[in-house]
């Protein structure tokens, strides 16, 4: 069978799968189209949490994050996994108790403000709307590249099987269609995992054998990495960070992740949908096991792809002739194809170097070498698509990381339009709008926004924004800098009040949204940026990516001084924070 | 931040015991979230380097393994031990 059919096979059958238990999970009540009529046991709440979270992001690119850029990415993997502490103690199990439907809800509700409320809307729909994006042109990739149809026909494709499940199941249809996603999307990253740390270490465990032997040479994995790539002039992999603002950008970037990803309105939705407040404690505890299986894998990943790559170039040695442009590995060919993969043969010599031709000390050694600038372009998200290919893995292997491709991008994308329909459809229409709205129309309503959101993030994922790629800070800077605080403060305080919250999050979102467009321009546009994004060239020292969590300081500084000015909070609100502080009762909170 | 009205309609129970002990268990368990990551993944690394794991140093270990199983532990523990305080003071379900 040629891999063609067999990519076919799998993704078709995955796909069939998706259906199948779209048809079964149907939502009937609006309880079920938002939080699956609050019945999901907390390991399968766990499972489905882990697939929403994991996006294109974490499947498709955070390994070749790592792999090109070593130690100081690892604040992605603290980031994206801390975040769960302060989901799992200071959130979850309170807006669990707290028993509605949305997070604007709350926020609406505990500062008794139709404002905060609107102003938790846009923040949720513009990091719903920025994020969506990057999974829709993920699916896009994916299929140009495996099944060989053209981007819109891919795209399209996958948007009308995420359109069936979500407007036919809702919350319902879309948790237990994560939780296959997950199961294909965690065996498609591990198997090629475990194969190359078995060639490369002989270890099967990829995160035992990140710290292990290197078989061929017999040195420890990492110092055998950090041989080679300085050997080419790149930093060691494993460098400490250089100067203290580096040291003070990681704390902030990664600080920014974790709040960031707590603040997420469509993984807090996840806890909605477990009967009591000790399952929302549990289910955060699964959700992290269930993603730490892959964020421990990564790592290894990244770290084994770059040393599989540099021993393709470089077969003898890097001080040695490097691998002919003509003998290249099928791989290589098959992703230049894409254009993800470009070679420039710049020395005319036929041959490939990739080593580090802005580094000023080893551009003495690349000139005796004959070497004029580094040839070989390698995208760094193809890596773990192209992983089985590198390491030479069996065809179906192939096909299963292309079915677990679309299983990342497709379940974020569920559930990123599944937080935007709710926000539009009960937040608006029914909190707003129309408040006498009946279940019916309710449900009617939630259906055709989530028709409306997948109609605009396909538009969007086959016109991509130029900015697509830089909007990820956008997501996170909002989340953590609006919304974190504003759901932290509610429960942990009574103090804050209506003005209070409305004032801090208004600080923080537009502090963190002007420092982000004086860095890369005023709504992206290209040219209007006034400072570099660079540790030394930005405003405060701050690149933009880690502005987050001073956003975040300054809505709880600006909350907590407007508040101490203005009326104390009503007794009915001091109430509502005791009730939603106690688990008692959250099984009756369901039936609202 | 404090809160001196304990009165409360819920539930049974002396709610404010209750959630001063939920307070120091999660600011207990945050202190070692940060400690773990900030500490020893970043802050500390180069104090740490001299302890060697696997090719490298423990902290570069915190940064891509450690820190992640200290989570792990951290939201077991709390999840484990509140529902433990949810019974104890009659809040439970």
């Amino acid at each position: 069978m040629d891999q063609y059919t067999l990519n076919l096979l799998f993704v078709g059958a995955s796909f069939a799968l998706y259906i199948g238990i779209a048809v079964w999970a149907r939502a009937g009540t609006t309880s079920e189209f938002y939080a699956a009529g609050r019945g999901v046991h907390p390991i399968t709440n766990g499972m489905a949490t882990a697939a929403d979270w994991m996006s294109a992001a974490s499947f498709i690119s955070m390994a070749g994050l790592i792999a090109f850029g070593g130690y100081i990415n690892s604040s992605f993997l603290m980031g994206w996994t801390g975040g769960y502490v302060l989901l799992a103690l200071l959130l979850a199990p309170y807006l669990r108790k707290f028993g509605k439907f949305t997070v604007p809800e709350f926020i609406g509700d505990r500062f008794y403000s139709p404002t905060a409320r609107i102003i938790a809307v846009v923040c949720l729909i513009v990091a719903s709307i920025t994020y969506v994006i990057g999974q829709m042109t993920g699916v896009g990739v994916a299929f140009s590249r495996f099944l060989e149809v053209n981007n819109t026909v891919g795209l399209m494709i996958g948007a009308g099987v995420v359109f069936f499940y979500a407007v036919l199941g809702g919350m319902k249809g879309v948790t237990y269609t994560q939780v296959a996603q997950y199961c294909v999307l965690i065996t498609a990253y591990t198997i090629p995992a475990i194969f190359i740390s078995l060639q490369l270490t002989g270890n099967p465990v990829p995160a035992l054998g990140l710290f292990g032997d290197h078989v061929e040479s017999g040195q420890a994995l990492l110092s055998r990495l950090d041989q080679l790539v300085t050997e080419l002039g790149f930093r060691e992999y494993t460098a400490q960070n250089g100067t203290p603002s580096s040291v003070i950008n990681m704390v902030l970037f990664t600080f920014s992740l974790m709040i960031g990803t707590a603040g997420l309105p469509h993984v807090i939705i996840r806890f909605f949908t477990v009967p009591k407040v000790a399952d929302a404690r549990w289910s955060a505890g699964w959700a992290l096991v269930f993603i730490a299986l892959l964020y421990l894998t990564a790592p290894a990943v990244g770290a084994m792809a770059r040393l599989n790559i540099i021993d393709t170039i470089y077969p003898k040695g890097t001080a040695e002739k490097s691998l002919a442009y003509e003998a290249r590995p099928d791989w290589m060919k098959n992703w230049e194809v894409t254009g993800l993969l470009k070679f420039e043969d710049k020395n005319g010599d036929g041959l490939i170097q990739m080593y580090n031709d802005k580094s000023k000390s080893f551009a003495e050694t690349a000139e005796s070498r004959g070497w004029k600038g580094s040839e070989l372009v390698v995208n760094r998200d193809i890596l773990v698509l192209a992983n089985p290919e590198i390491a030479n893995l069996p065809g179906w292997v192939i096909a299963l990381v292309a079915a677990g491709g679309l299983a990342a991008a497709l379940s974020t994308a569920a559930g990123l339009l599944l937080a935007i329909s709710s926000a539009v459809s009960h937040d608006l229409i029914k909190g707003s709008i129309n408040p006498g709205i009946s279940e019916k129309g309710e449900l009617l309503a939630a259906r055709i926004s989530m028709a409306v959101a997948i109609a605009v993030a396909t538009y969007l994922g086959l016109n991509p924004p130029g900015f697509a790629a830089q909007t990820v800070a956008l997501a996170f800077g909002l989340a953590a800098a609006s919304i974190f605080p504003a759901l932290m403060m509610g429960i942990f305080s009574k103090r804050i009040n209506n003005r209070g919250a409305v004032a801090g999050m208004l600080t923080g979102l537009i502090f963190t949204l002007v420092y982000i467009f004086l860095h890369k321009g005023w709504f992206f546009i290209p040219g209007t940026a006034s400072f570099p994004d660079t540790i030394a060239g930005s405003l405060f020292g701050i690149k933009s990516t880690a502005i987050g969590a001073i956003g975040a300081i300054l809505n709880f500084v600006a909350a907590y001084f407007v508040s101490s000015i203005t009326e104390d909070t009503p007794d009915e609100i001091k109430e509502l924070v005791e009730s939603v502080r106690v688990p008692r009762g959250a099984g009756a909170a369901t039936e609202h | 931040m404090t809160d001196t009205n304990s009165s409360n309609k819920t539930g049974g129970g002396n709610n404010s015991a209750y959630w001063s002990t939920n307070l120091r268990i999660i600011i207990v368990s945050l202190i070692i979230w940060a400690f773990v990551s900030f500490g020893c993944g970043i802050l500390f690394r180069p104090l740490l380097a001299d302890i060697k794991v696997g090719g490298t140093d423990l902290g570069f270990w915190f940064a891509q393994q450690g820190s992640i199983l200290v989570f792990l532990c951290l939201i077991f523990f709390y999840a484990w031990r509140m529902n433990k305080l949810d019974k104890e003071h009659g809040v439970d379900e």
